[in-house]
């Protein structure tokens, strides 16, 4: 796992690059956000180049679809697209890296942006699957900003309601949104006791702590009658240091010359630390 | 008269190639009864969804079974379907090109009593507005039941606007001339042209009867494909005419008119004259009491044809 967490500190590099080349993303999210995008890609799912076609592969939706940075550092880690390619085109004129995820991209399954979509449209690939008897687990990444969305309780509800246990949904809980603390905008208060009361099984750990991640997604599988959520309770900016982890403006700002090299020492420090763990 | 009203139309066509077609799967939100779905929901349990009255869960979840490879089929009251879930079928259907068919039923004013909420007035103006959306009028049970079975034949997004109650035929088991996305040509008359859309097409062959008698030639054009709008139809048969009357059970912005206006507006000027619903809270009753006060009936397009040659 010491690779792998290593590696999570590589492409936050890879995410600070295409946002410095576009001047423009969501940085604060694509760093807390990272380290599950790499244990469900790189360790869970069963999703590569060669089986997008194949249903039997696992499915999975960013709800959370302005940390596309992240999600492209990850689909390029995972041969989708070519790294340098993402970094040097992203959000340019014309470009087919758009700001959100867009399923024109290979690896892509849908189009995301607006919030509150990812939960619902998983339920109903969660239960095509199931109505096939095929082994596809499903899975999506929200904000916990998004909650405030009313669909993605209408999603809670059916996936409750429907017993999906082929269902995960992974609430990135960094506890910080545009305006400020998600507590000050719209409380979050009582998360997993409000999850469970709609019919999920609910596991709470640390967002930024691979081991914990996956331990969760593979608790998750043994869990029959009922969907799971994963609450990963991340700190915003995660890696990128005091200049960034934990500050709301990271939501969507774009570092300068200074903040870019501290970001990036930070990285490269923190990478260095994970190897020799 | 007849008494098969267009959504059982569907629920047959469903139910038949539901028999060999597993992958078929119709969703409601509390809505399989107004869907008349209800016999679809009996026979085929494993084929039906039920998602409570949530419309935006109804069409995120079916983009999920048809990115899940399955052919949903979602059907809700019009005026919910194409507005309260309106950012789901932009996104999760149009955008995201995910295989579902919007079914929006008890369309326009079928529920003349209940109020502006259960009216869909601008269902055709926001579907159509979004790419990739294509939207379908049909006109009566036979031409409904044409249009399911060609749609059952693509992967594409539709939204489809039936209405709550029966509507006398227009077209018969033996006679209904269909060709997909291209507008159904009845009557040949070269004064004036009709184009009409959904329950307004009866009154328009009506109209196009009254005028004869009245020595005026009308062409009538069922234009069930509101999106995309059959142009080359509509302008070889407009260049021809003297002006082109529009009706349509629908807001007069934005819909069938605004788009018959736009196209013979820029391809061959002639005069253009909407009817339609007015833009404001219609008055309260019965479907047929509301048409005839708004004279969106067979009288109002003869005295307008009157007014206009």
């Amino acid at each position: 796992m010491k690779e792998l967490k290593a590696k999570t500190f590589e492409l936050r590099k890879d995410v600070l690059d295409m946002i410095r080349s576009a001047k423009a993303g969501h940085i604060g999210g694509d760093f807390s956000v990272m380290d599950i995008l790499a244990v469900l890609y790189l360790k869970q799912m069963n999703i590569s180049v060669e089986n997008m076609d194949d249903p039997n592969r696992d499915y999975f939706v960013m709800s959370k679809g302005h940390s596309v940075e992240a999600y492209y550092a990850v689909l390029a880690e995972k041969g989708f697209f070519k790294r340098e390619e993402v970094i040097s085109e992203f959000s340019k004129f014309g470009s087919k890296f758009i700001g959100h995820p867009n399923n024109k991209l290979p690896g892509i399954e849908m189009n995301s942006g607006s919030l509150g979509h990812g939960l619902p449209v998983c339920v109903g690939i969660a239960l095509a699957a199931r109505k096939d008897h095929r082994e596809s687990r499903v899975y999506t990444v929200m904000g916990d900003g998004e909650l405030a969305e009313g669909s993605v309780w209408e999603g809670f509800m059916a996936g409750g309601h429907y017993k999906l246990d082929n269902l995960c949904a992974v609430i990135d809980r960094n506890k910080l949104q545009i305006s400020g603390t998600t507590e000050e905008v719209m409380s979050q208060e009582n998360l997993e006791a409000r999850v469970e009361a709609f019919g999920w099984h609910v596991i709470q750990v640390n967002g930024n702590d691979l081991d914990e991640l996956n331990q969760a997604f593979e608790e998750a599988k043994t869990v029959k009658g009922k969907p799971t959520c994963v609450i990963a309770n991340t700190i915003k900016g995660f890696g990128g240091g005091s200049v960034m982890e934990n500050k709301a403006p990271w939501h969507h700002k774009v570092p300068n010359d200074e903040e870019y090299a501290q970001i990036t020492e930070e990285l490269e420090r923190r990478k260095e630390a994970a190897l020799h763990e | 008269m007849n008494n098969i009203p267009n959504r059982k139309a569907i629920c047959d066509v469903l139910l038949e190639k539901a028999k060999d077609d597993k992958d078929i799967i119709v969703l409601c939100s509390d809505s399989r009864g107004s869907a008349s779905m209800s016999p679809f929901f009996d026979a085929y349990p494993e084929q039906a969804v039920e998602v409570g009255i949530a419309e935006q869960n109804l069409v995120s979840i079916s983009a999920g079974l048809a990115k899940g490879g399955k052919k949903p089929f979602a059907f809700s009251p019009a005026c919910f379907i194409s507005t309260r879930s309106y950012e789901q079928a932009k996104v999760d259907v149009a955008y995201s090109n995910t295989n579902v068919k919007l079914v929006g039923i008890s369309g326009g004013i079928s529920y003349g009593e209940l109020g502006m909420s259960h009216h869909s007035a601008q269902d055709i103006a926001a579907m159509s507005a979004i790419p990739n959306m294509r939207v379908y009028l049909p006109s009566d049970r036979f031409q409904t039941a044409k249009l399911v079975e060609t749609l059952l034949q693509d992967q594409k997004p539709a939204y489809i606007r039936v209405g709550r109650n029966p509507v006398e035929d227009i077209y018969s088991e033996e006679n209904c001339p269909f060709e997909m996305d291209k507008a159904t040509v009845l009557g040949e008359g070269e004064e004036l042209l009709i184009v009409a859309c959904g329950e307004m097409v009866k009154p328009a062959v009506e109209a196009a009867g009254l005028l004869k008698e009245k020595g005026i030639e009308a062409t009538v054009l069922d234009m069930y494909c509101v999106k995309p709008l059959d142009t080359e139809t509509l302008l070889e048969k407009a260049s021809r005419a003297r002006a082109v009357i529009t009706i349509e059970e629908h807001a007069p912005f934005g819909g069938l008119g605004s788009m018959v206006s736009q196209a013979v507006g820029t391809n061959c000027p002639k005069k253009v004259v909407n009817m339609a619903l007015p833009d404001s809270p219609v008055i309260t009753g019965k479907s047929r009491e509301v048409f005839d006060y708004y004279k969106l009936n067979a009288q109002g397009i003869v005295e307008k044809a009157l007014e206009i040659l």
